[in-house]
């Protein structure tokens, strides 16, 4: 296991190695020359020649590209992601100031999606084809087909400026938290729900099922100790393929409840064209992405004892 | 003393297809002590029968007859009853022990299930239980394999520890559905010879449903042999092999590599759509005009060997 | 392929979706002769309306007329999203039947670009590029093509490894026909069908990130008529004008509600061997 998880991490340096190189060129995809753009902001007016060459020079732009990547890439070792053009304070630092919000959020959603999901799921498969198995199903598929955009302004509208129960945006207390959290989660659990049905139906349909109940067992500890932990095997993927999906819907859901994460900062300086900023933020997220992944991987050797990874 | 003893059995549930009459109208006796042969070729509705003993078919299974264990109607059991017999007084052992067994348990934790449930033995002792069942089907090092996942155990192994499963509780009737198939022919000796020893042993009785003749042969003191839903002749080992009376059965058993490797003629009807009279007429050589039309009763002719075929009546 | 066929007609929930995807496309097709007003024609002195007799729908904060507008943004966003699908199917394919056609090292570089791209979350690298290209419907395509194709061509090249051994291949090539006669001619038509299945499957997903990232400001600008634009324009209006952003996401949701029960009944009919091949 040990060896295993060294391996993966191993993996992991040519991959963020591209991920760092396609971050870099991001740069490049700009319209016009970006060391412009990014004076251009600064001076808050168009740059003369010189301005634009004395930038280069300091900035070290007019070394041949693969040189200034290494350079960027020596930076970002030694955790410098640069400075933004629009806080005019280190990218990294914005990111981590900004980062505890987001993960709240993203904590709050997850759990509360696997909590709704796991459970639904598993009494849609137990009771399939009944009326709270055909009703679930409704839901479920509403769920993985609404807008998170439109639920999240739909919740607002309800919760917050008919009912007034909760706030509508802005960071503070578990209040706050709920809408968003609700906002984002409903899809991820949608599709949880809808893959624990048919993956616990699908166990339940499996030959070492019928065995444990030519033993005499009763339907509960069926389920509960034979189709669960196999049940949940693709369910596992799927929570960690959602974990990116995740990601993105808070870049949505944290604009739409003024939330202070990192997901705002990144639509604020898109705006504001605030180029090293874009950059950092996809490396970082590329680096919780794989890390992520890496533990739902892992995960996966607790649930299925086939999985040996040598 | 008939420990089993089926009254007209019959079994149907629909499919998009059509409905399939898997079982129709089987009667079968199985004494104390003995191990009862079930022969018949792939998709005669023999396992069918062998889980609707257990109730272990879906809900939409229609069953009718009886099914009397030591003279209680199995059928009209609560389901709560009804899981008290299973694995206690008649446990099962099916074919094909790496999809039978849970791939995510220990075969500990899977082999000394039974005794939790039906002995009330707490996790250690049944373990322990276990352990002792896993040297019994003759597993090296048991108390080290408990431990293992089935994946991890080879063909012969798995199915062992099914036996082991399935003998657990020393249940009174045993029924194996094809406990030796998909075994190299060097194990499938070796776990026939061991259900021998310790069906005896145990004084347990056992319905053995196999397409295998040999292993038949080898285990069990009658046979019934099996064609399309029902049971078309019947008689001790001996005098199967000896004096077989339906053409099926000759049939069948001249296909055997010993007996002239002669493949039957035609293929066996499904079971949705069942040809009328004899169910074996269209294949048979000796049909008649009237084996089309109307449909064979099971006849005595003597030495306690019956055979559903017109030929003899 | 037919039973398959024959169990989606028969899928109750499948054939809804399709009907609506049917009206949605002609909707999309005609909407210059469906909409009753100029959706572009602002009206300040009927702005904020609730639905009345003159407009069904409403109007906006500048008066124009919300039920025009959300036919030609069913023109708009649908568009876009066949455009992205497109695209996306066609840069996957070309890419996956290049790598699993020529192999080597050709195959070695394209797999690794594929596995860099695989470690992002997909949405988040198309936000960053439509974000740096600038706020456009065209570069938001564009992004969505630049990550998109992928999966699809993860399962061409894997559909194009096991064929190419193939006896008519072989043939082709001792024929004498070029690499391109061969890929376009003989192998394409042969792996194309999965594709159009899980595009088919994949186009809730595209709808929901290019009316998404309208939503934010990057893709379609006002005043064109866009779902996702019309919801970011209304929504300061959400207290006293709700129709506003009740009624675009309500077509976002149709839209992709009908592409999902779709997706699902292709994925239910789908045979075993069809399914093997989406599963990788």
């Amino acid at each position: 296991m040990k060896r295993y998880i060294a391996k993966r991490l191993l993996l992991l340096i040519p991959i963020m190695l591209g991920a760092s190189m396609l971050s870099y060129s991001i740069l490049y995809l700009a319209p016009g020359d970006p060391a412009e753009l990014m004076l251009e902001r600064q001076l808050q007016g168009v740059p003369t020649q010189e301005q634009i060459e004395a930038f280069k020079e300091e900035h070290g732009l007019n070394a041949p590209i693969p040189i200034q990547f290494a350079n960027w890439l020596y930076r970002i070792l030694h955790g410098d992601f640069g400075i933004s053009l629009r806080t005019e304070k280190p990218v990294l630092t914005e990111y981590l100031n900004r980062f505890p919000a987001s993960l709240v959020l993203f904590l709050m959603s997850q759990t509360l999606s696997i909590a709704i999901a796991i459970p639904l799921g598993i009494i849609s498969a137990v009771k399939h084809n009944s009326e709270i198995d055909h009703l679930s199903r409704f839901v479920a598929m509403i769920g993985v087909s609404v807008p998170n955009f439109w639920l999240g302004l739909l919740l607002i509208l309800f919760f917050a400026v008919y009912l007034g129960w909760l706030p509508a945006f802005g960071y503070g207390g578990f209040a706050h938290l709920i809408l968003p959290a609700l906002a984002l989660g409903v899809s991820g659990c949608a599709s949880i729900m809808r893959l624990m049905r048919a993956s616990l139906l699908d166990v339940l349909n499996q030959d070492y099922i019928r065995t444990a109940r030519a033993k005499g067992l009763c339907e509960r500890a069926i389920i509960v100790k034979h189709a669960l932990k196999n049940a949940l095997i693709p369910v596992v993927t799927v929570i960690g393929l959602h974990i990116g999906h995740l990601i993105s819907g808070m870049v949505i859901i944290e604009t739409i409840f003024a939330w202070p994460g990192v997901g705002r900062f990144l639509v604020e300086s898109i705006h504001a064209r605030d180029f090293p900023v874009i950059q950092g933020f996809v490396l970082l997220i590329a680096m919780i992405f794989v890390f992520s992944n890496l533990i739902v991987d892992i995960s996966y050797t607790y649930l299925d004892p086939r999985i040996r990874y040598e | 003393m008939t420990v089993l003893s089926i009254r007209g059995l019959k079994v149907y549930f629909s499919t998009e297809d059509g409905i399939v009459k898997a079982v129709n109208g089987v009667d079968l006796d199985i004494g104390e002590n003995e191990t009862l042969g079930l022969i018949g070729e792939t998709g005669c509705g023999k396992t069918v029968l062998g889980l609707s003993i257990l109730r272990l078919l879906s809900e939409n299974t229609v069953v009718e007859g009886e099914i009397l264990y030591r003279g209680m109607d199995l059928l009209k059991l609560s389901e709560e009853e009804m899981r008290k017999i299973r694995g206690k007084e008649i446990a099962m052992i099916f074919q094909n022990a790496l999809t039978s067994m849970n791939p995510v348990l220990t075969v500990g934790t899977q082999v000394s299930e039974p005794f939790e449930l039906h002995h009330g033995l707490r996790r250690r002792d049944a373990l322990m239980k276990a352990i002792e069942m896993l040297k019994l089907v003759r597993i090296s090092s048991p108390s080290e394999r408990v431990k293992e996942y089935p994946h991890e155990f080879s063909g012969g192994m798995r199915q062992r520890a099914m036996i082991a499963m399935g003998l657990a509780c020393e249940p009174s009737l045993i029924i194996a559905d094809e406990p030796t198939t998909g075994l190299d022919v060097t194990i499938q000796a070796q776990v026939v010879e061991l259900m021998k020893e310790l069906t005896m042993r145990s004084r347990t009785s056992m319905l053995l449903i196999t397409h295998d003749l040999g292993v038949a042969a080898e285990l069990c003191d009658n046979i019934a042999v099996m064609y399309p839903g029902e049971i078309v002749e019947y008689a001790n080992t001996v005098e199967i092999f000896k004096n077989p009376k339906h053409p099926y059965t000759q049939g069948f058993l001249d296909s055997l590599p010993g007996r002239g490797l002669k493949p039957m003629e035609g293929m066996s009807p499904s079971l949705i759509n069942l040809p009328e009279g004899c169910k074996f007429h269209p294949r048979c050589p000796f049909a008649l005009e009237r084996c089309k039309r109307e449909h064979p009763r099971m006849v005595e002719i003597g030495n306690n060997h019956q055979v559903r075929c017109f030929l003899y009546d | 392929m037919n039973d398959s066929i024959h169990q989606l007609k028969r899928d109750k929930m499948a054939m809804i979706g399709m009907m609506i995807i049917a009206i949605l496309t002609f909707i999309a097709i005609f909407a210059p002769y469906l909409a009753l007003y100029d959706p572009l024609e602002v009206n300040m002195a009927d702005r904020l309306q609730m639905p009345n007799e003159k407009h069904p729908l409403g109007t906006d904060q500048l008066g124009r007329d919300l039920l025009s507008r959300l036919v030609y943004a069913t023109h708009v966003s649908i568009t876009a999203a066949a455009l992205a699908t497109f695209m996306i199917m066609t840069l996957g394919v070309t890419i996956g039947a290049i790598a699993g056609y020529f192999g080597g090292i050709v195959d070695q570089a394209i797999m690794r670009i594929v596995d860099v791209l695989l470690s992002f979350p997909s949405l988040i690298l198309t936000i960053a590029i439509a974000g740096i290209l600038g706020p456009s419907l065209i570069h938001l395509v564009i992004a969505m093509t630049a990550t998109g194709w992928v999966g699809y061509s993860r399962i061409i090249r894997g559909s194009v490894l096991s064929i190419k051994e193939k006896e008519f291949i072989e043939g082709a090539r001792a024929l004498g026909f070029g690499n391109l006669y061969i890929i376009t001619r003989h192998i394409i038509p042969n792996v194309i069908s999965p594709v159009i299945v899980i595009a088919t499957i994949d186009m809730g997903h595209i709808i929901l990130s290019i009316t998404g990232l309208s939503f934010l400001g990057l893709g379609a600008q006002p005043p064109t008529p866009e779902w996702g634009t019309m919801l970011n324009e209304g929504r300061p209006f959400m207290e006293t004008a709700p129709h506003l952003m009740i009624f675009p996401g309500l077509m976002i949701m149709i839209t992709v509600l009908a592409f999902n029960f779709l997706g699902d009944g292709l994925r239910d009919a789908l045979d075993p061997r069809m399914r093997e091949v989406m599963m990788k």
